[in-house]
Order: structure tokens, then C-alpha cells, then sequence
């Protein structure tokens, strides 16, 4: 086949709404782009432990420790799944790693805000996998056959992470003055960071329409934050929760709800570095991954011998 | 010391070790060596945590008092009856891996003979537990093999391990009036009759990883009867802080 014809058979495929498979022939740019989009996804599962595990030695009840290790234990197993589904592009897991390291490879914004109190743990479960789900069950129909199958096995644990951190911010809400207070100061502080976690505008995103075009995004930015956000400020007000928007309204004629401007400043300059835990969460993630560096020596060296002596045995 | 007395001594013992080993693992939580590890580790927590969990609800059911959370998140250092080798600090892979598998040898002993207790709770848990431990062991001992035997450096650095913990592991078969009372009820049993078999599996493992066990003559026990090193007040700060600062409120 030549260039031209694989061309046409490949936008043959998503014309027809089926998968990319990793044998498939597929232009440079789109093997780039899902690669990207793929191990910023992983990158961003593997670090989100960081900000829940904060609070896992001082989970309040045996149960509410059970829930979060469980969830975290989730958030790094999809991690590694997406790792695994984007080796398929081509690159090894300790690449991608490097890469995150070299600042090349990033990972979700949201993961650089700090967690400082209980209720963040509520409020991460609810509003971050809470929009991270509806930017999820869009990607279940990506055009590339891995990342859309592993979209469809994380998005079942996505949604029961979302309604155990609704439980959290529900039951504090209904609790003492001071864990109402916790409560809304979690809302006040993650309620902007997660809107802005569908990214840019479409009108200033540079991905959007490349990816659009080749169905690795199926739904624009703005569509999917509006999803977000009129099934979020409901939830919000059943449990007594103020969004903390002055000029937040509901359209009776689109029937949506519109909120005041997004401070895309603030947003760029987290993604710059300056959040509050930029710095800490990568210098966590090289320092583990530093020190776990004998281990995987000698996990390497163990297995060279086995071989080595299997081989032996065999001749 | 009435037999019922005794049992809820001993079961928070039990819950307590269990409890306290979960917590340390936990500190492993986005720390491990490779994200498959940090997995598996966590999920051993889960597992320990569970386990605590139902012995803490068998002693509230004892007690008649205190609930589940009452119980893990509000006594005193003096008050909890874990072994002193589960408080120890995480150290590096090897020194966990090495504690794993002196506990989880200890654990998976310690519920086979629990089977044959007149306690049929007891029963019920450890058959439950054992499950759990065979895999926990199965888990540790792998990576001791694979350190020692792996490079230099992993084989120095298990080696520092048992040579560290080994002055607690004596502490895992200290007896006191608790365990008496319990041989007479043939509810509990003695834990000279498991020792031999736990060093014996012990032993097997570090054979196998090139990994001698030291000649110390430092022994150190206390936590039964709630002596315990300096660590475990620091791990109850940590634990217990949302209970202790906001008294009655439900999380």
C-alpha cells in the first residue's frame, strides 16, 4: 500500500466511527497526539495519589481510611493501565516517566492545589473525578481502540469515587459549625480549579480542532464544563453548599446554568509552576522514584541469575 | 481477670497489631519503589485494615460500650496492646519487606491456631485473616529472596534490616495474664507451641536469600502489656487527629 492509500484507509476509520488499533498504520501526528493525551492522563492519575494520600494517615474513621486507600489504590491502578494502553504508541513506561521528570510530559493542573483539611478529600472525590468522569464517559468513544477501552473500565470507578466525595462533603455539611466550615472552604477553594479543568476555551485551545477532526475529542472543552457545571451546582445546593460565583445564574431559555468569568490567569500561571504544590509533587515523584532505583536493580539482577541458571540447567 | 476481660484484651491485641501494621503501609501510599508495588502494598494495608476492623467490632460487641472508632482513634499509647515490631518505622523496601515477613509468619501461625479455638468468633476471623497472611507472606518473602539474592546493595540493605528488627521479634511471643486465663478457657493457646514453627519458616526465608539471622543478645518486649517504643505516640497523633479535635462529630 502506499502513503496515500494508507492515508485513506485510516481517515476511512474514523470516518466510520471505528477504533485505531495499535497495528493499524496511523499519520505521525495522530500517534503523537494520543500519546500526549495518554500519558498526561496516566501522569495525572499517578499524581493525583499524591494530594489524597495527605490525608490518608489522618482519615477520621476506619472506614473513611478504607475508602480513601481503596481510591487511591484505583487512581494508581488506572495509571498504570493507561501506561500500559500507551506503550502500545510505542514509548516505555520509564520514557514517559523521564519525561514527566524533564518537565516535557505533563499532568492534570488541578494535582498542584493543596489539600488541607478533611473536606478536600469530599471535595476532590466529588468536584475533580466529578469532571474528570464527564471528560471520561466523552472519551469512551475516542477514536483509538486502547484508550477507549481503558476509558470504559475507569470510568465505572470514576463514578463511585464521585459519590463517595459527595458522601464526605453531604455528611459534613449536615454535621458541626466547624465541619460546615471545613466544607465550604474546600468548595470555595476547588470549585474554580475544576472548571478550569477542561482547559481553555475552544476558541483558545490550540488541540481541539486537529483532535476533533480525528475523534480523539469528541466533545469541544466548553460543552463539557457546561455538563459539568448544571449537574454540579444542583448537588451543591441539595446539601447546602454556596458555589462561590456572585454572578452564577440559570438561563430559562438555554436552560443552562452560566457562570461568572473563569480567571484563566490563575489557570496559567499553576500550569507555569506557580501553584502551591508544583514543586512539591514533582520533587516527591523523583525522589520515590529515585529511591526505589536499587529495588528495581535487584528485581533486574534476580532475574538475569534465574535466567542465567535456567539456561545453565537446560543445556 | 474474668474470661471476658481476657478475650477483649486479646482481641484488641489482634485488632491493634493489625491496625497499627496498616498504618505504617499506608505511609507507602505514592512512595513505592515501582507503581505496581505501591499497589501492592496498599492493598495489603486494605487487607490489615479490614482485619482490624472486625476485631474491633468483636471487642465493641465485647465491651458494650465503645464503637469501632472509639476504639482504633480514641485510647492512649498505654492503652493499645499491639507487638512492638509493627510500629517500627517503615525504614527503606527491604525493612518493610523484612517486618512483613516477620509479622505475616507470625500472623499466618497464629490464626491456624486460632482455628482451634472454643471461641467460634475468634474461629471465624482467623479463618478470614489467614487467607490474607498466606498471601502477605507469600509477597514478603518473595522480595527478601530477590533482594538477597539480587545485588550487593539489596542483600546489605535486608541484611541491616533483620539485623534491626530482629531485637522485637522476642516481643511477638511475650504472654501475659490475658493469654492465661484464655489456655485455661481453651480459647487462647501458648505461643511457645508456634515459635519453633515460626522461626523454622523464618528461617527457610532467609536461607534461601542469603540473609543470616543475628546474634544480638538484645532483646526488647513490652507492647501487650502497653510499653511501647517512642514511635507509636507519633502514629496515634497522626491517626487520631480529627477524632481528638472535633470530640462527637460524625465523619
Amino acid at each position: 500500500m502506499t502513503e496515500e492509500e494508507k492515508l485513506k484507509r485510516f481517515n476511512a476509520l474514523i470516518e466510520q466511527d471505528e477504533k485505531i488499533e495499535p497495528k493499524d498504520w496511523m499519520p505521525e501526528a495522530y500517534r503523537k497526539t494520543v500519546l500526549r493525551q495518554m500519558t498526561q492522563h496516566a501522569h495525572s492519575e499517578v499524581i493525583g495519589m499524591q494530594p489524597e494520600g495527605n490525608w490518608v494517615l489522618r482519615a477520621p474513621t476506619l472506614r473513611a481510611k478504607k475508602i480513601l486507600l481503596a481510591k487511591i489504590q484505583d487512581e494508581g491502578g488506572h495509571g498504570l493501565y493507561l501506561y500500559s494502553a500507551a506503550e502500545t504508541l510505542g514509548m516505555d513506561r520509564s520514557e514517559m516517566i523521564q519525561q514527566l521528570h524533564e518537565g516535557k510530559a505533563k499532568y492534570s493542573h488541578i494535582f498542584n492545589y493543596p489539600t488541607l483539611n478533611w473536606a478536600d478529600i469530599g471535595a476532590i472525590g466529588w468536584l475533580v473525578d466529578g469532571a474528570a468522569i464527564v471528560n471520561q464517559v466523552s472519551l469512551q468513544r475516542t477514536s483509538y481502540g486502547p484508550y477507549s477501552r481503558a476509558m470504559v473500565r475507569i470510568c465505572k470507578e470514576e463514578s463511585f469515587h464521585q459519590r463517595q466525595g459527595y458522601e464526605i462533603m453531604a455528611t459534613m455539611m449536615n454535621g458541626t459549625a466547624a465541619q460546615k466550615e471545613m466544607a465550604q472552604d474546600a468548595m470555595n477553594r476547588w470549585w474554580w480549579p475544576s472548571l478550569m479543568m477542561f482547559g481553555p476555551s475552544d476558541k483558545d485551545s490550540w488541540h481541539t480542532q486537529e483532535s476533533m477532526q480525528w475523534k480523539i475529542k469528541r466533545a469541544s472543552n466548553d460543552d463539557l464544563r457546561q455538563k459539568f457545571i448544571d449537574k454540579t451546582v444542583d448537588q451543591a445546593y441539595v446539601i447546602g453548599l454556596t458555589v462561590p460565583d456572585k454572578d452564577l445564574k440559570f438561563n430559562e431559555t438555554t436552560k443552562h446554568w452560566e457562570t461568572g468569568a473563569i480567571n484563566w490567569d490563575e489557570f496559567w500561571n499553576v500550569v507555569k509552576g506557580n501553584g502551591l504544590c508544583n514543586h512539591k509533587r514533582m520533587a516527591h515523584h523523583i525522589k520515590y522514584h529515585n529511591e526505589g532505583q536499587w529495588v528495581r536493580q535487584a528485581v533486574l539482577a534476580y532475574s538475569e541469575k534465574i535466567n542465567a541458571m535456567q539456561s545453565a540447567t537446560s543445556l | 481477670m474474668t474470661t471476658k476481660e481476657a478475650l477483649y484484651n486479646y482481641v484488641l491485641r489482634l485488632a491493634d497489631d493489625n491496625l497499627i501494621l496498616a498504618q505504617r503501609l499506608a505511609e507507602w501510599c505514592s512512595c513505592g519503589p515501582i507503581l505496581e508495588e505501591d499497589l501492592a502494598i496498599t492493598n495489603i494495608s486494605l487487607d490489615l485494615l479490614g482485619q482490624a476492623e472486625d476485631f474491633y467490632e468483636y471487642a465493641s460487641e465485647l465491651n458494650g460500650e465503645k464503637n469501632v472508632d472509639e476504639l482504633a482513634f480514641l485510647r492512649s499509647e498505654r492503652e493499645y496492646f499491639n507487638h512492638l515490631l509493627v510500629e517500627q518505622p517503615n525504614g527503606d523496601f527491604a525493612c518493610s519487606m523484612v517486618r512483613q515477613m516477620l509479622f505475616a509468619t507470625y500472623a499466618k501461625h497464629l490464626y491456624e491456631a486460632l482455628l482451634n479455638s472454643r471461641d467460634e468468633k475468634l474461629v471465624a476471623l482467623a479463618t478470614k485473616g489467614l487467607k490474607e497472611v498466606k498471601y502477605h507472606f507469600r509477597h514478603s518473602s518473595e522480595w527478601i529472596i530477590r533482594f538477597g539474592k539480587g545485588t550487593e546493595e539489596s542483600n546489605v540493605r535486608t541484611q541491616n534490616a533483620i539485623n534491626e528488627l530482629w531485637r522485637y521479634t522476642d516481643d511477638l511471643f511475650e504472654m501475659n495474664e490475658t493469654d492465661k486465663v484464655l489456655i485455661t478457657q481453651s480459647i487462647g493457646f501458648s505461643l511457645k507451641d508456634i515459635y519453633p514453627l515460626w522461626k523454622a519458616e523464618i528461617s527457610h526465608v532467609l536461607d534461601a536469600a542469603n540473609i543470616t539471622i543475628p546474634e544480638l543478645g538484645n532483646v526488647i518486649t513490652g507492647g501487650i502489656n502497653g510499653m511501647h517504643t517512642e514511635y507509636l505516640g507519633h502514629i496515634l497523633a497522626e491517626m487520631q487527629f480529627l477524632q481528638r479535635a472535633h470530640p462527637g462529630a460524625k465523619w
